[in-house]
């Protein structure tokens, strides 16, 4: 059990428990740790209970177990304006009957906050999303991208130190998306502020983000930094989840240490590292990226294991090649090439012998 | 920052608008569609066949609305101006009375007298005097009865003349000899010829004879041809009526008819000596209507004729404002007999509290309605709804129950002993039953509408606004409620002009002090029978409706108002 205790603990779940309707619970033991300054994104499908856990953290849903803090102080009983978080909604909830200014300057008159001050904080936060020139206007003159950037300087502009933003760019189009990934990202670090972000775009999640919370059936299924996410997915949810993933199912067959020998369904062995497997005889799922996938046999290494292979079907993607392979019955194997000059193009037909490093597959639980 | 708007106009390639703009551009002569017409002709063609098709589509439905609505809402425009009625019964008074002063406090000249009578005595034999008496008793009490013993005694005038004429010649009292004075010889012909099936041959004056009896002339044509269409009698077998020997004495003393040769000249020339001799009695109009009804020397009746002689009035409206037409202009009724300024004012103050009642009652429910979960919402709702299932009279008739002084809701006070047996309050046939009953039966339109506003605003809205540190209070003062304001618009222009024109409950439970300007349109309807009054009562009503959703418009905008999702 990780030390929960952390004396830079900005925002801590303890055990937090959901249920909306007493039979089931939507978030089960939820238990994360954030320090100050970290951009946490949650990532998970539909339904898995991101939003749920955004909002007990915002105060809008109470937990139905366990404790949330915030900075150390317990938040459970504190209502949601008391909680001095900032929000950006998917459909940007600007106040459609106030202007743009008026939109800014709401939170900072709530807080009573003298006019001029209050008029100089709605510049600079205007002037920081680049939107100074729009005061006057109301949100539905806006367009999708403008109202987005207006809803983040609002909920910043009151000066949290934690922001919270359930899929903040999900109406967007895909350009725009990723000129406000990279702004949204670079002005969090620029402030300094702690920032919960969620998501079902994995792409998103993974250039966003310092560590990513892959959340499916109410648990976090691993928390870590975006690159040892896709590089060492945890268990095979996370592995299917997070980008383009081959599965061969078979069972183990010898241990030693970082290594085993793992036989297919169809007989075949091959060389994996074993993740959360540790038995002999047990069934497992083993999981090798597009890109890792070897059938040049000059760069495989002396005397591993080595997999017959059927060229199915090869898609010229520009920058990569992409081949589907039949391997030991699986015909939805596919390997990704780098288009290089001396760069093989497969033929469909072709018969090939693929491999990989050992530490590239990974033996995962086989999901029943 | 790049704006995604897609401007229509800026759209390429065949689109509708786009084949029309290239129609339109025909500088190197005009676009041609595939068979070669041109391509604007066969494009509005194609619209043409799709026009028509929507117009037959709406057709039942806007023929059954013209009719029924449209046209009934003209016909009542009209008749809170027209006035034609006293032109038409009485053509020759209102023209004798062109130069009559009715300021001027006095009896108008003989000839006045004169062409009423002729006026009054035609329009009786018409049965039509009455029904000029009612309408012109709207204007002055009395002048319904006035006309009423008018239209008896007005024969009494023409049987002295006619006494006198048949004493001297048997032959004045006879069908024939006066047809035969009068008719032109084709049509006598052709009447005798008739053998009673199909129509009767239309009475013609003989030729010359208007010359030399104008007045008989007119006054026998009138009577021959009423007879003919109105009797379905034969004028040759039919005695004139006495008013026909009045004027026969007025033309043969006015006139000379020595030198007449035509048809019964022996006769018209005694009479014309008899007419000239000392000792024939004769009557001053004036002294004859002064003894049918001393009224007719007043001169009001006279100011009143004169008053609303043209054909069309603005007296309608001046009554339902509480003024009246006088000689001298509109003025002011008297203080006692002013009753719809009061009736329109309580009126617009009681819906504006029903209204707002609704507002204050409704506005929680819709906003409970809106934030529900869908099941509960849906329970409620039917709840909401279920008045409009039961008959609106068994509604109003169920306030009755509770709110009578011997109903539930003082017997329950009674039996608690909040208020004493002999104290029970009375809460109904006044305004309070009114308003009670009004706002009971109204809700519903108010929280549609509101509902509607309230549950297209996203609960995010609420969050953010509480996000954002608002409290509770702030949060609905200042983010949720300016969003229902739509809602309460609609709903509020929805039950006042609801309430406004509302009838059936204000004249259950209003009693006396709660009923409405509705109910005195429709005493007017079907008891007075004063249409014009009714139709001017109800275009005002008509037109505050019209002004007050003018004004709605300027102010919160119908493009607001949502009336569905
Ligand atoms: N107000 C509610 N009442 C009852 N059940 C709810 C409520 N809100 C969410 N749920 C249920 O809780 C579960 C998790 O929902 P949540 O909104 O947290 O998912 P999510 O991860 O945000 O999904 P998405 O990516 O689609 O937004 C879902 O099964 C949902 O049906
Ligand atoms: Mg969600």
């Amino acid at each position: 059990m990780p030390d929960t205790s952390h004396h830079d603990a900005f925002v801590e779940f303890e055990r937090v428990q959901k249920s909306y309707d007493g039979i089931q619970l939507v978030v089960k033991d939820l238990n994360l740790t954030m320090p100050k300054g970290e951009f946490l994104t949650m990532l998970g499908p539909s339904g898995s209970g991101k939003t749920t856990c955004l909002m007990m953290l915002a105060g809008f849903e109470t937990a139905t177990h366990g404790d949330i803090r915030l900075d150390g102080r317990p938040i459970n009983n504190i209502p949601p304006h008391k909680r001095g978080i900032g929000m950006v909604f998917q459909n940007y909830a600007l106040f459609p009957h106030m202007t743009i200014s008026e939109n800014l300057s709401f939170p900072l008159e709530v807080r009573k906050i003298g006019k001029s001050d209050r008029e100089a904080k709605v510049k600079r936060a205007l002037d920081m999303v680049e939107m100074g020139a729009f005061g006057g206007r109301r949100p539905a003159q806006l367009s999708g991208g403008q109202q987005q950037r207006i809803a983040l300087a609002r909920a910043l502009v009151f000066e949290p130190e934690l922001v919270l933003m359930d899929e903040p760019l999900g109406a967007l189009d895909k350009q725009l998306r990723e000129k406000m990934q990279f702004e949204i990202t670079h002005l969090a670090h620029r402030l300094g502020i702690t920032v919960v972000y969620v998501t079902h775009d994995q792409t998103e999640a993974l250039t966003m983000s310092d560590r990513v919370a892959v959340f499916d059936d109410g648990r976090i299924q691993q928390l870590a930094p975006p690159d040892e996410l896709y590089e060492k997915p945890q268990n095979s949810f996370v592995a299917q989840f997070i980008g383009e993933n081959n599965t061969l199912e078979g069972t183990i067959r010898e241990m030693n240490g970082d290594r085993c020998v793992v036989q297919l369904n169809n007989g075949d062995l091959i060389d994996a590292m074993p993740v959360n497997v540790s038995q002999v005889g047990e069934r497992t799922r083993v999981s090798i990226r597009p890109e890792r996938v070897e059938f040049n046999k000059d760069r495989l290494q002396e005397g591993v294991h080595t997999l017959k292979a059927e060229v199915l079907e090869f898609i010229y993607m520009g920058d990569i090649f992409r081949t589907r392979l039949k391997v030991a019955g699986n015909d939805e194997f596919v390997i990704k090439t780098r288009n290089a000059p001396d760069q093989v193009r497969l033929e469909p037909g072709a018969q090939i012998e693929i491999g990989w490093l050992p530490e590239d597959c990974r033996a995962l639980d086989a999901p029943n | 920052m790049s704006d995604a708007t897609a401007e229509p106009d800026k759209i390429s390639g065949p689109t509708p608008d786009n084949a029309l703009r290239a129609g339109d551009r025909a500088d190197d002569g005009p676009v041609l569609a595939a068979d070669g017409t041109p391509l604007k002709r066969s494009l509005s063609r194609a619209l043409r066949a799709q026009k028509l098709r929507a117009l037959a589509l709406i057709a039942p439905l806007l023929i059954f609305v013209l009719v029924s609505f449209i046209a009934p809402i003209f016909d009542m425009l009209f008749r809170s101006v027209e006035n034609q009625i006293v032109g038409e019964t009485l053509p020759r008074t209102v023209v004798a009375l062109a130069d009559y002063d009715a300021t001027s406090d006095e009896l108008p000249r003989d000839e006045v007298f004169e062409a009423a009578y002729y006026d009054i005595f035609i329009a009786a034999e018409r049965k039509e005097h009455t029904r000029l008496g009612s309408r012109l008793n709207y204007e002055q009490t009395g002048s319904s009865s006035l006309f009423r013993k008018s239209g008896r005694g007005i024969d009494d005038i023409g049987e002295v003349y006619q006494d006198q004429f048949e004493d001297l010649d048997e032959n004045w009292d006879e069908a024939r000899p006066w047809a035969e004075l009068m008719g032109d010889p084709d049509w006598i012909a052709a009447q005798d010829a008739w053998g009673g099936e199909g129509r009767m041959p239309r009475f013609e004056l003989r030729d010359g004879i208007s010359d030399l009896l104008p007045r008989t002339a007119e006054t026998y044509q009138i009577f021959a041809r009423f007879m003919q269409t109105e009797e379905g009698e034969s004028p040759l077998e039919e005695e004139p009526w006495t008013v026909v020997h009045t004027a026969l004495y007025q033309d043969l003393l006015a006139g000379d008819v020595s030198g007449y040769t035509g048809p019964r000249a022996d006769m018209l020339v005694a009479a014309d000596a008899l007419v000239e001799s000392p000792g024939f009695e004769t009557v001053v109009f004036r002294d004859a209507f002064e003894e049918i009804d001393e009224d007719w020397l007043n001169p009001e009746i006279w100011q009143t004729i004169k008053t609303y002689s043209p054909t069309y009035t603005s007296g309608y409206f001046l009554n339902s404002i509480d003024m009246q037409k006088t000689p001298e202009g509109p003025a002011l009724r008297d203080e006692d007999e002013r009753i719809y300024g009061l009736l329109f004012q309580r009126t617009l103050w009681m819906s504006m509290i029903i209204t707002f009642s609704c507002i204050l009652l409704g506005y929680p429910i819709a906003y409970l309605l809106s934030n529900l979960p869908m099941r509960t919402a849906n329970l409620l709702m039917i709840l909401v709804l279920l008045p409009f299932w039961t008959s609106l009279l068994v509604r109003t008739s169920a306030w009755k129950v509770m709110l009578q002084q011997q109903g539930v809701i003082n017997d329950v006070l009674v039996w608690l002993g909040m208020v004493a047996d002999d104290g029970r309050l009375v809460m109904i046939n006044n305004q309070f039953g009114t308003i009670v009953a009004m706002t009971h039966i109204l809700l519903p339109f108010m929280i549609l509408p509101m509902y509607s506003v309230m549950s297209t605003i996203p609960p995010s809205y609420v969050r953010a606004a509480k996000s954002l540190g608002a409290t509770n209070w702030t949060t609905f003062w200042r983010v949720y409620f300016p969003q229902s304001v739509p809602g309460i618009g609609a709903g509020s222009i929805l039950v006042f002009i609801l309430s406004i024109g509302y009838y059936i409950t204000p004249e259950i439970v209003g009693g006396t002090s709660g009923i409405f300007i509705s109910n005195r349109i429709a005493y007017h309807i079907s008891s007075s029978l004063n249409w014009g009054l009714a139709a001017a009562l109800g275009t005002i009503l008509l037109v505050v409706v019209l002004v007050l959703y003018w004004a709605y418009d300027r102010i919160v905008g119908i493009d607001n108002v949502k009336l569905g999702g």
